[in-house]
């Protein structure tokens, strides 16, 4: 017998049984305002939010020497091309994309393969910046989870926050391994 | 070196003792406040609790399901017995891809497994990228916790062992100066690695898909820049549904760290192009604790932490007290089904005050489990040095006429005998406790003098 059969077959003889039947809930969501309670998880998890505005002129501010836009909501004219490879985004300085969705109680906004068109891109690019609608908001991870029940992408992501670490005598530190900021940007619809 | 043993060379410290303390205390209280805020928290930890047992009935048949779908999503999923099997497995993956160096990201099974040392051994360099874990990599330990590893560290020292690695200034022990030093660091390492080795929190039988959570972005820095992925879970990591994770993932991070949730929560269904994902499924002893009906819902557990946190005894006497992968409450009631012998004081080590049960996510009964673990471990060592006193004792209780002569003496004995006697080593209560005064006359003299 090979292990995957002795395992099995382990699992299968001799055990106590608690005979409990998988539980079925409804938990009610308790989130009122989803826009101010995903602003404030997202302040918390050291991320920011801006409305498209106020974002245009924090980019006009600044001198990255490569970004890359994928979004549709938001058009940066001097996007770098896609590469076929994730290690040529090495010195990536801002990424923009679309978020689908947003998780009012803890910030998590969910991305995909077709979000990300390379999945090491959130987490490579030395800043990020997610593109938002406010309609686009659920109230838990329950709401969050019963929206992409039927999505099946390869790769999917909770993304709340920047990169962050407080391994060293527990100070919290932003930036550690991934992107070093994370913005998030209104959009309209 | 039994549980208490390790904790005094631990405790010798007396200022990073209490600093030790306070900090976990502190993220026990960060638990408290976010959990509040959740009206139905009580409803999520009693769901999660029950999908968890629901789980273990049908482990066999949730695996298979998990399996198959897993593998129609291009994962390739392997099983191994034990950790020997586990790590062939791997070094076996690692060299057809002709790799001489990967990295990993925080994985508790992969400790429990002592991969590190096997695929160095075989000529692979490993580099653990989880910023703790690195540190205590880079002094060759293991983590002290299971989710903060390098707690028992004080900045002081992570400058100094930086300084010496990663060639940073001299005193320099600004937290952020030395976490970009290591970023710097790992980046390069992230490049270069064509495997990537990943834990695994939950997966998910209906998709075939599995989740990993991290704050660093670690895990996926370095499995999207791989070739190839490697995800090492043990097999009782399974839930049913995609809607299940609503629930688990509203209590991990919650319970962990009393935030809520991880900023990156990555949920792996199918490899990238040209990329490949090998899944290996590992037993090592959880098929035993299954049939052990009164530690059997140990396995419930989701690697939060809460337990350690909030233990007395953990946060005086430090991870490694324990000598054991997973330490703290649930080390304890874990590690003695998988060798009962080395890990005989780890149920003692506890005031069984219940507080790792009150806190735990998925409603274990730690407490209560480190009590029966107790039972079955005096059964097994009947020559413990308490036992004799402990018969002597019941025999003294049994009589009233023993009783009361034992305690007219013990009343002129303690007064007379010398310290050296009272607190000789051999008299285990009296390590740093101080006896209680002496009172003059036995209550039941006193009753017959004044009352009668």
């Amino acid at each position: 017998m090979n292990s995957r059969s002795i395992i099995l077959e382990k699992l299968r003889t001799g055990n106590p049984v608690a005979d409990k039947p998988l539980p079925e809930w409804n938990l009610i969501s308790s989130a009122k305002n989803l826009v101010s309670g995903f602003k404030k998880a997202i302040e918390a998890n050291k991320g920011e939010v801006f409305e498209l505005s106020e974002f245009e002129n924090w980019l006009k501010s600044q001198e990255f020497e490569q970004v890359l836009s994928i979004s549709k909501h938001f058009n940066y004219p001097n996007s770098i091309q896609i590469p076929t490879d994730a290690h040529e985004l090495a010195e990536l300085n801002l990424a923009i994309i679309d978020g689908q969705f947003g998780t009012a109680e803890n910030g998590a906004i969910w991305l995909d393969d077709k979000n990300l068109n390379l999945r090491a891109l959130p987490f490579i690019t030395e800043h990020l910046v997610i593109i938002l609608s406010k309609k686009q908001l659920v109230a838990t991870m329950h709401d969050a989870y019963k929206r992409i029940q039927d999505s099946n992408s390869g790769f999917g992501l909770f993304l709340a926050g920047p990169s962050k670490t407080a391994d060293i005598e527990q100070s919290l530190v932003i930036g550690a391994h991934g992107a070093k900021s994370l913005r998030v940007v209104w959009c309209e619809d | 070196m039994s549980h208490s043993e390790k904790a005094s060379l631990f405790i010798q410290d007396a200022e990073k003792t209490q600093w030790h303390d306070e900090t976990l205390w502190f993220v026990r209280k960060k638990r408290d406040l976010i959990t509040k805020t959740i009206p139905e928290w009580e409803e999520l930890r009693e769901t999660a609790s029950q999908i968890k047992d629901h789980v273990l009935d049908h482990l066999a048949d949730y695996l298979e399901e998990f399996e198959r779908n897993a593998n129609k999503n291009g994962i390739q999923v392997h099983w191994a017995q034990n950790a020997e099997e586990h790590n062939r497995l791997v070094l076996d993956i690692i060299q057809s891809k002709q790799c001489q160096s990967i990295v990993k990201s925080k994985s508790i099974l992969t400790e429990e497994c002592h991969l590190n040392p096997f695929l160095e051994k075989n000529g692979v360099e490993v580099v653990d990228t989880d910023l703790g874990e690195r540190i205590v990599q880079f002094l060759n330990q293991p983590p002290s916790h299971i989710v903060l590893p390098a707690i028992h560290l004080k900045k002081r020292e992570i400058s100094e062992l930086f300084h010496e690695k990663l060639q940073t200034e001299k005193g320099n022990e600004d937290p952020y100066y030395l976490t970009q030093a290591a970023r710097i660091h790992l980046r390069e390492k992230f490049l270069n690695a064509k495997v990537a080795i990943t834990g695994v929190n939950f997966a998910v039988a209906e998709t075939g898909e599995f989740v990993v959570c991290t704050n660093e972005g670690n895990a996926d820095m370095g499995v999207h820049l791989a070739d190839v992925h490697i995800a090492c879970m043990g097999i009782e990591k399974i839930i049913p549904r995609r809607k299940d994770l609503g629930v688990f993932m509203r209590i991990l991070a919650r319970s962990a760290t009393g935030q809520p949730i991880t900023n990156y929560s990555s949920h792996f269904r199918s490899p990238a192009s040209g990329k490949e994902i090998h899944l290996i499924l590992l037993d090592n002893g959880r098929s035993a604790q299954l049939k052990r009906e009164k530690f059997r819902n140990s396995l419930k557990c989701i690697r939060c932490g809460a337990c350690m946190n909030t233990c007395p005894i953990y946060r005086k006497s430090g991870g490694y007290s324990y000598d054991s992968t997973v330490p703290g409450p649930i080390g304890s009631i874990l590690s003695p089904g998988t060798d009962l012998k080395k890990h005989s004081t780890l149920p003692f080590a506890s005031t069984l005050c219940g507080s790792c049960s009150d806190v735990c996510p998925v409603k274990i009964n730690i407490h209560e489990q480190l009590y029966e673990w107790r039972q079955e471990i005096t059964k097994a060592n009947p020559d413990r040095p308490k036992n004799l006193s402990m018969k002597l004792a019941s025999g003294i209780f049994k009589s009233p006429l023993a009783y009361r002569i034992s305690g007219t003496l013990m009343r002129k004995v303690i007064q007379a005998l010398p310290n050296s006697i009272l607190y000789h080593p051999l008299n285990s209560w009296g390590k740093q406790r101080d006896l209680p005064q002496v009172p003059k006359e036995s209550f039941r003299d006193w009753y017959k003098n004044n009352r009668l």
